[in-house]
C-alpha cells in the first residue's frame, strides 16, 4: 500500500535543509546521507548525493527521471560476483 | 468481419469476451467499453452491425490505450528504469525477477528455461 498522501513524500529533514541551503546559494557540494529511504524530490535535481550502500558512499548525480525515486535504489547493497566454481572465479576476478 | 483496433475478434464469441483479445483490454474495461457504445455484452462478434462495431471503435479510441501505443508505453517505463540505473533497472537488464521475488530456486517465469551449468556436479540419489 502507498504512503498517505495527506503526509507528502518522505524525505529526512536534515537533508533537506542541507539541499535547500545549497540551492538558495547556488553552490554544488556532494553530501554524504545515510537516508537511502528519502524521496527524491525536484529539489535534489542536479545534485550529487553520496547514498551510503552498507559499506561505502555512492555518488549519485540526480536527474529529473529520477525524481519519486527513493534514493536507495540508486546505491545497491549486493555485490554478486558468480557461483562458485573456477570459471566463476575467474570472471570474478577479470571484473 | 470485426476488426478492431488492428485485431481480428473471434466470431463466435460474446462481445464482452471478444474484446479481451485486443492487448491492453481485460474484462473489467471491456464492459467499460461496452457500456458506453451501449451494445449489449452478449451479443456474438459476428453479429455486431457495422454500426455498433463503429461505435465500439470510438469507445476504445476515446479512452483508452491499447496494442502498439500500450506497449511502446510499457516498454518506455522499462527503458527509463535501465536508464537510471535504479535497482529495478538493473533487474530488468540482468532478466531476474523485479519485485523482491526469491531466485534461489523459482523465478522460471521472468529467467527463462533453466540453463545448464557447466562442471556442475549431479547429486547421485539414493
Amino acid at each position: 500500500m502507498p504512503r498517505s498522501l495527506k503526509k507528502g513524500p518522505f524525505i529526512e529533514e536534515r537533508l533537506l535543509k542541507k539541499i535547500e541551503e545549497m540551492n538558495g546559494r547556488g553552490e554544488k557540494r556532494v553530501i554524504k546521507t545515510w537516508s537511502r529511504s528519502s524521496t527524491i524530490t525536484p529539489e535534489f535535481v542536479g545534485h550529487t548525493v553520496a547514498v551510503h550502500n552498507g559499506n561505502k558512499f555512492i555518488p549519485v548525480y540526480l536527474t529529473e527521471n529520477m525524481v519519486g525515486h527513493k534514493l536507495g535504489e540508486f546505491a545497491p547493497t549486493r555485490l554478486f560476483r558468480g557461483h562458485g566454481g573456477k570459471l566463476a572465479d575467474k570472471r570474478a576476478r577479470a571484473r | 468481419m470485426a476488426r478492431i483496433a488492428g485485431v481480428d475478434l473471434p466470431r463466435e464469441k460474446r462481445v464482452e469476451i471478444g474484446l479481451t483479445y485486443i492487448y491492453g483490454i481485460g474484462r473489467t474495461s471491456a464492459r467499460q467499453i461496452l457500456e458506453e457504445a451501449g451494445v449489449d455484452p452478449n451479443t456474438r462478434v459476428r453479429d455486431l452491425s457495422d454500426e455498433e462495431a463503429n461505435r465500439l471503435r470510438r469507445a476504445i479510441d476515446a479512452g483508452f490505450r491499447v496494442e502498439g501505443v500500450l506497449r511502446a508505453e510499457v516498454s518506455r517505463n522499462i527503458k527509463r528504469l535501465m536508464d537510471i540505473g535504479s535497482y529495478r533497472g538493473v533487474r530488468h537488464r540482468r532478466g531476474l525477477p523485479v519485485r523482491g521475488q526469491r531466485t534461489s530456486t523459482n523465478a522460471r517465469t521472468h529467467k527463462g528455461k533453466r540453463r545448464a551449468i557447466a562442471g556442475k556436479k549431479k547429486v547421485p540419489r539414493k
